[in-house]
């Protein structure tokens, strides 16, 4: 059997339909995990010790479990064990569960970012007199942030990645469509090459609009000015 | 009148302890060098004074506000820090703002005044340090120098009464050193109460009232800094303040609060010749 170009253009129209949705479970699973990182991360800071604990057995826990198994706890498993879990649906299930496994991933890569920002800022801003809640908001996340969005782009990328597993509970995202649109045709390679080459152009656009938002978000901290790199490119040209 | 009182005071990390039985009283308005080697509890004494390093026993008083050792309160921290700021030896501006932001921080994070209000008066210190035309830009764009004045306009915009300076000109490179002594000068000219780690002996004579001259966490002497500072002596501070002149080789200046910048440029240009 030969590749078919006209059969794996084709496939196109039909995957992308798909993207909303798959862009709806990442876009989601990531506001709850960042939500609950980063509530987590304040409480494995600053609260007491068991709660501290605590966190640090949930980081445990949902890094060391594998998303399928994962989502299968949360979609098949917790009905059993409470009634209030019976009604959800397998894009509920799916969505919580991703959220909840990459924010335990988010509260290491933010208290990494806090840690990274120099102890020195934090003085000059108790010598000042500001309150714990001002250094923390006003000095501490702005730095913090900008240190950990690399991590946390990574982090969506894979949460991205993983709603082709939602497909295991139900969910018809774009995987999920191309594995029926390859059973029926028996066109496998095409159909599944089509499927990663969305994933892979929907990271591409992804990863670039992250770069900008970290080239403006990086301007104070950066060296050069961009007159300097523009003048020099000018006088590199004209030689 | 005494603004700033130590008593008893000592400070213990783990096992050490590093500063030990210290007592000094500071006149409002007066400048005060705390000089002494290396690792001798110079900066420790200085952070205790506005709270940055908590004591272990004994208590401060800064502007009528005590802090005792065996129970400090938060409230009186704050009390404290709202009377006396710290100008740092890595100048630690607020990377995240620019250098007027940095500037306007306490008087807006402190709601001392409107934004408008704050906004003038931050450019009015910045005008009055010669760092106007720096203003909008980020802390990594400045040199050292321009860091630390903006440092200062930073520390001295909200009015505290004591300001204090741990090593001001020890992270500068050679040539950015007068500017900023040049910047405190003028602070002591206006009568603000100083005190400042140094190591630039010269500068301490020039313009300090008073010298702490610590070692192995304890005060040796204090007093009249063309005493304590004195290369005449004999003993142990005479061996220190001799071990500081000759390895920068300054040359006797005379001793007035005017004519920092052309000592100081004086002083470099004979260190390069």
């Amino acid at each position: 059997m030969t590749f078919s170009w006209t059969y794996f253009i084709h496939l196109f129209p039909q995957l992308i339909k798909y993207i909303p949705l798959t862009l709806f479970m990442a876009v989601i699973a990531m506001l709850i995990a960042v939500v609950a990182g980063s509530l987590l991360t304040l409480v494995q800071l600053y609260a007491a010790k068991p709660f501290q604990l605590l966190v640090k057995l949930y980081v445990s826990f949902f890094r060391g479990v594998p998303t399928l198994v994962l989502l299968f706890i949360v979609y098949y498993g917790l009905p059993e064990i409470s009634p209030a879990f019976k009604g959800v649906s397998a894009l509920t299930a799916a969505i919580a569960g991703l959220g909840v496994k990459q924010s335990a991933y988010l509260i290491e890569i933010f208290r990494a970012g806090i840690a990274s920002v120099d102890q020195g800022q934090i003085e000059a801003g108790e010598a000042l007199n500001f309150s714990f809640l001002r250094i923390f908001t006003s000095i501490v996340l702005p730095q913090a942030a900008l240190n950990a969005l690399p991590a946390t782009g990574n982090t969506f990328v894979s949460l991205l990645k993983e709603t082709s597993l939602a497909f295991t509970l139900g969910v018809t995202e774009i995987f999920a469509d191309g594995k029926l649109l390859a059973s029926a045709s028996l066109r496998f390679f095409e159909v599944y090459v089509a499927v990663g080459l969305i994933y892979w152009i929907m990271i591409i656009i992804y990863t670039w609009a992250q770069k900008r938002v970290e080239n403006i978000l990086s301007k104070p901290y950066r060296r050069v000015v961009a007159n300097v790199i523009d003048s020099s490119q000018q006088s590199s040209r004209a030689i | 009148m005494s603004l700033i009182q130590v008593s008893n005071l000592a400070v213990q990390f783990s096992r050490r302890k590093v500063l030990k039985n210290i007592n000094l009283t500071l006149e409002k308005g007066s400048v005060t060098a705390i000089v002494g080697p290396s690792g001798s509890g110079k900066t420790t004494l200085l952070r205790t004074m506005n709270l940055l390093q908590l004591p272990s026993e004994g208590t401060v008083t800064v502007a009528g506000v005590t802090v005792d050792a065996k129970h400090i309160s938060k409230t009186d921290v704050h009390k404290i820090r709202n009377q006396s700021t710290m100008v740092f030896q890595q100048f630690n501006l607020f990377k995240n703002m620019t250098a007027l932001e940095n500037v306007m921080s306490p008087l807006i994070y402190n709601k001392l005044a409107g934004f408008d209000e704050v906004k003038s008066t931050a450019l009015g210190v910045l005008r009055n340090f010669g760092l106007e035309s720096i203003a909008d830009q980020y802390p990594v764009t400045l040199s050292g120098g321009q860091s630390q004045r903006v440092s200062i306009a930073r520390a001295i915009v909200a009015k505290p009464k004591v300001v204090l300076f741990d090593e001001p000109t020890s992270a500068l490179d050679p040539e950015m050193v007068s500017d900023v002594l040049t910047t405190i000068a003028q602070l002591a000219q206006q009568h603000i109460t100083m005190v400042i780690v140094t190591h630039e002996i010269e500068f301490a004579r020039q313009i300090a009232d008073n010298v702490i001259f610590v070692e192995n966490g304890e005060i040796l002497a204090q007093g009249p800094a063309n005493q304590i500072l004195s290369t005449d002596g004999t003993g142990r501070i005479a061996d220190f303040v001799n071990s500081l002149e000759k390895r920068v080789t300054i040359p006797k200046t005379p001793r007035a609060n005017t004519g920092v910048v052309a000592s100081r440029l004086r002083l470099l240009q004979s260190g390069t010749n």
